[in-house]
C-alpha cells in the first residue's frame, strides 16, 4: 500500500483561487471559531486554578507517593513532545522525499509541532514543585563553579528539545513568509501593515527564491534527523535507567514511532475542524486524509509490534523482575491503563486497512482521537505503572492515583495546546500557499 | 521637516528607472527572460508566486551560497559541542557512574544537537543576509500585488531611452501588461 496518486485538488482550483480561499479565512471570526476559542479557554482556565493550588500546596496534592515519584506531569510531558514528532515528519522529511500531497496539510502540522513543543515545555516545570527555582534547569555554573553533568539524559533531553523547539519555530516561520506575502497584498487596513511587517519585505524576486528554496532544502535535511534524534533523546530518559520496563534497547525507535503516530492521529483531529470551519474542502481533500490514515497505519503497527516485542522479551528474558513488571502491566491495578492503551493503539488501527474507513472523515475523526487516548495512556503506562510496580521496591508501594489536580492540568494543557492553534489559524495562513501552488499545473500559454 | 539627503538615501531611496512587464503565463515569461538574457539586457529581476525550474533554468543562476553558511554554522555547532562538554568536564572532574571524566560516547548527543541548532540558525542568517544584499544591489525596484498571487513579472532596469526596446521585447513574448518605472 503507497501514498494514493490520486489527484490532489479538484481542476477549478487556481493559483488565484488558493490564494484567495485560504486568505479568507484570515477574516472576521465565525461563532463556530469563538465557541471553540471559548472551549479551549474554559480549559486552559481549569488547568491555571489547578495549578495556583499546586503551587500553594505544594506537590503533596499530586498524589505522589514512593516509588511513583514521575507521573501525570512526565506523562504530559513525553505525550506532547510526542505530538509534536508528526509535524517535522510532514514539514520535512515528506518534503525531501517530495511527497506533493504535504503541501496541504504541513503547515497546520508545523504550527501544532510548535505549540506542542511549547505545552510539553510546561511540564518539567511543572513537576519540578518549586516554580520559582526553574532557572536551576539551565545549564549554568552554579554558585559552587559546579557545571552541569553532560553524562545525564536530562541533560541531553534539555538540549535536544531546545533545540527542536527552536528549529521548528524557525522552520514554520521561513515556510510562513511567503504566504504572509500573498495575504499582505490582498489585505487592507491594519492587517495589510501587521502583514507587511511580518512578511519582512517578500516580493518573490528570483534572488529571494534562489536563497529561499536552499536555505528550505538544508533546514529540512537538518529537522529531518533531529526529529528523529528528539524523540529517542526522550527515549532514553527512561531507557537509560534500570527500573524494568524501561531498560530497553528498544525505546528509541519504540518511542519514535509512537510519537509519529499520536502526531499523526492529533493532524487529523485538528484538520477535520478546521476545514469545515473554513470551508478548505477544495484544498484539503478526502486523498490527504487517507494518505495521513496509512501514515497513521504504518506507525501503528510498529507501536502494535514494538508492544509484542516488550511482553516476548519479558517473557523470553527470564530476567524475573522484569517478568514481574509486564505482568503487573497487564494484570495489576493498572490493567485498564494497560489493555486502553493496547485496545487504542494497537487494536483500532487495523480499521484503517479498509479504505471504507480511511476515506470516512468522520470515522478518521473519531479514530483519531482513540489514538490520542491511547498514546497518552501508552506513557502512563511506561512512566507510572514501571514505576508502581517496580519489584525492588515491592514493600514500599503505595497505592499511587492521579488526583483532580492532576486531571486538571492536564486539561489546562489541551486548553493551552488549542488556544494557541486556534488564534494561530486564524491570524496566519492555515495552509501553505505557495506549497499548494507548487503542486498544480502552472498557468501557460500553450499545452504541454 | 525633510530628511538630510544622505539618510533619505537609505530610508527612501529613488526607484531603479526600468520597465515593468506582467505576465498571465509561465511559457511567455521564460521565452522574455531568454530573449532578454540573449540581448543586452541580462540583469533582470523576475517575480514569481512560486519557485520554478523552468524560471531558474532560463535564468540560468548560481547555486545559493547559503549552503556554505549551514556547513560553517553546523561545524561551529559541533566544535562548539565538544568544547562544551569536553571543557566543563574537566574544569571539575567528577566521576560519575564509574565513566572517564572527558566520555565521547554521551557528549556526541550533545554535539550533534549543538550541529543542528547552529546549522539551522545560519542557514536563517544565510537567507536573510544574501537576499538583503541582492535587495541593496538591486535599489527599490517597481512590484505589483498580483506577483504574490497568479502573475509572473519581469523588471528590466534601463535607462528612458532603452525602454522602448525592452517593452517591446516584453510584449513580443506576451506580456499582458508593460510600463515604466
Amino acid at each position: 500500500m503507497t501514498a494514493s496518486t490520486a489527484p490532489t485538488t479538484t481542476p477549478r482550483v487556481t493559483y488565484d483561487y488558493v490564494t484567495r480561499a485560504i486568505a479568507r479565512t484570515l477574516g472576521n471570526p465565525t461563532r463556530g471559531y469563538f465557541l471553540l476559542l471559548g472551549a479551549a479557554v474554559a480549559l486552559l482556565t481549569v488547568g491555571i486554578v489547578c495549578l495556583l493550588f499546586l503551587l500553594r500546596y505544594g506537590l503533596g496534592l499530586a498524589g505522589y507517593s514512593h516509588p511513583v515519584y514521575w507521573a501525570v506531569y512526565i506523562t504530559c510531558f513525553v505525550f506532547w513532545v510526542g505530538i509534536a514528532h508528526s509535524g517535522t515528519l510532514i514539514s520535512a522529511i515528506l518534503f525531501l522525499f517530495r511527497s506533493g500531497w504535504r503541501t496541504a496539510v504541513y503547515r497546520t502540522a508545523e504550527a501544532m509541532t510548535v505549540f506542542a513543543v511549547m505545552t510539553a515545555g510546561l511540564f518539567p516545570l511543572i513537576h519540578i514543585g518549586r516554580q520559582w527555582y526553574f532557572y536551576w534547569l539551565i545549564p549554568y555554573p552554579n554558585e559552587r563553579g559546579l557545571w552541569p553533568n553532560f553524562k545525564s539524559p536530562l541533560i541531553w533531553d534539555e538540549f535536544a528539545i531546545g533545540t527542536y523547539f527552536t528549529v521548528s519555530t524557525v522552520f514554520l516561520i521561513m515556510g510562513l513568509i511567503p504566504d504572509i506575502a500573498a495575504v499582505r497584498d490582498l489585505a487592507t487596513g491594519w492587517r495589510r501593515k501587521l502583514y507587511q511587517v511580518t512578511s519582512i519585505g517578500w516580493r518573490g524576486t528570483n534572488e529571494q527564491w534562489r536563497h529561499y528554496t536552499r536555505g528550505y532544502l538544508y533546514l529540512a535535511a537538518l529537522a529531518t534527523p533531529l526529529v528523529l534524534s528528539v524523540h529517542s533523546v526522550v527515549s532514553w530518559d527512561f531507557a537509560m535507567a534500570i527500573v524494568p520496563g524501561w531498560h530497553a534497547t528498544l525505546f528509541a525507535p519504540y518511542f519514535v514511532a509512537g510519537a509519529i503516530y499520536s502526531g499523526v492521529a492529533m493532524v487529523i483531529t485538528l484538520l477535520v475542524p478546521i476545514r469545515r470551519l473554513f470551508h478548505l474542502e477544495e484544498l484539503i481533500t478526502v486523498h490527504h486524509f487517507e494518505n495521513l490514515a496509512k501514515l497513521c497505519l504504518l506507525t501503528g503497527m510498529i507501536v502494535g509490534y514494538a508492544y509484542a516485542t516488550e511482553y516476548f522479551v519479558a517473557w523470553f528474558g527470564g530476567n524475573p523482575n522484569e517478568r514481574a513488571a509486564f505482568w503487573n502491566r497487564a494484570f495489576g491495578p493498572f490493567w485498564w491503563a494497560s489493555w486502553t492503551m493496547i485496545i487504542c493503539n494497537g487494536f483500532l488501527p487495523q480499521l484503517l486497512w479498509f479504505k471504507k474507513i480511511r476515506t470516512n472523515i468522520t470515522s478518521l475523526f473519531v479514530l483519531s482521537i482513540f489514538v490520542n487516548i491511547g498514546m497518552w495512556f501508552e506513557r502512563f503506562v511506561i512512566i507510572v505503572v514501571s514505576l508502581a510496580g517496580e519489584p525492588f521496591d515491592k514493600f514500599n508501594n503505595a497505592g499511587y492515583n492521579p488526583t483532580w489536580a492532576d486531571w486538571g492540568i492536564m486539561a489546562g494543557s489541551f486548553g493551552w495546546f488549542f488556544m494557541w492553534f486556534l488564534l494561530f489559524v486564524k491570524n496566519f495562513p492555515a495552509v501553505s500557499i505557495s506549497e499548494v501552488k507548487e503542486v498544480l499545473p502552472p498557468p501557460k500559454r500553450r499545452a504541454a | 521637516m525633510t530628511l538630510p539627503r544622505m539618510l533619505q538615501g537609505i530610508f527612501h531611496p529613488a526607484p531603479t528607472p526600468g520597465v515593468l512587464g506582467v505576465f498571465g503565463h509561465l511559457d511567455s515569461t521564460v521565452t522574455a527572460i531568454r530573449q532578454l538574457k540573449a540581448g543586452p539586457y541580462g540583469e533582470l529581476t523576475v517575480y514569481s508566486p512560486i519557485p520554478r525550474h523552468e524560471l531558474e533554468d532560463a535564468l540560468d543562476q548560481p547555486v545559493s551560497p547559503v549552503r556554505m553558511w549551514t556547513l560553517v554554522g553546523g561545524i561551529a555547532g559541533c566544535s562548539i559541542g565538544a568544547w562544551l562538554t569536553l571543557y566543563m568536564s574537566y574544569d571539575w572532574p567528577m566521576v560519575v557512574g564509574g565513566k572517564p571524566v572527558g566520555s565521547i560516547p554521551p557528549y556526541v548527543i550533545i554535539m550533534f544537537e549543538m550541529t543542528i541548532l547552529f546549522g539551522a540558525l545560519t542557514t536563517i542568517l544565510g537567507i536573510i543576509f544574501n537576499a538583503l544584499f541582492a535587495r541593496r544591489r538591486q535599489g527599490v525596484l517597481a512590484y505589483d500585488d498580483r506577483f504574490s498571487n497568479d502573475k509572473f513579472g519581469i523588471f528590466v532596469p534601463c535607462a528612458p531611452d532603452h525602454a522602448g526596446a525592452v517593452e517591446a521585447v516584453l510584449m513580443g513574448a506576451g506580456a499582458e501588461e508593460v510600463r515604466r518605472a
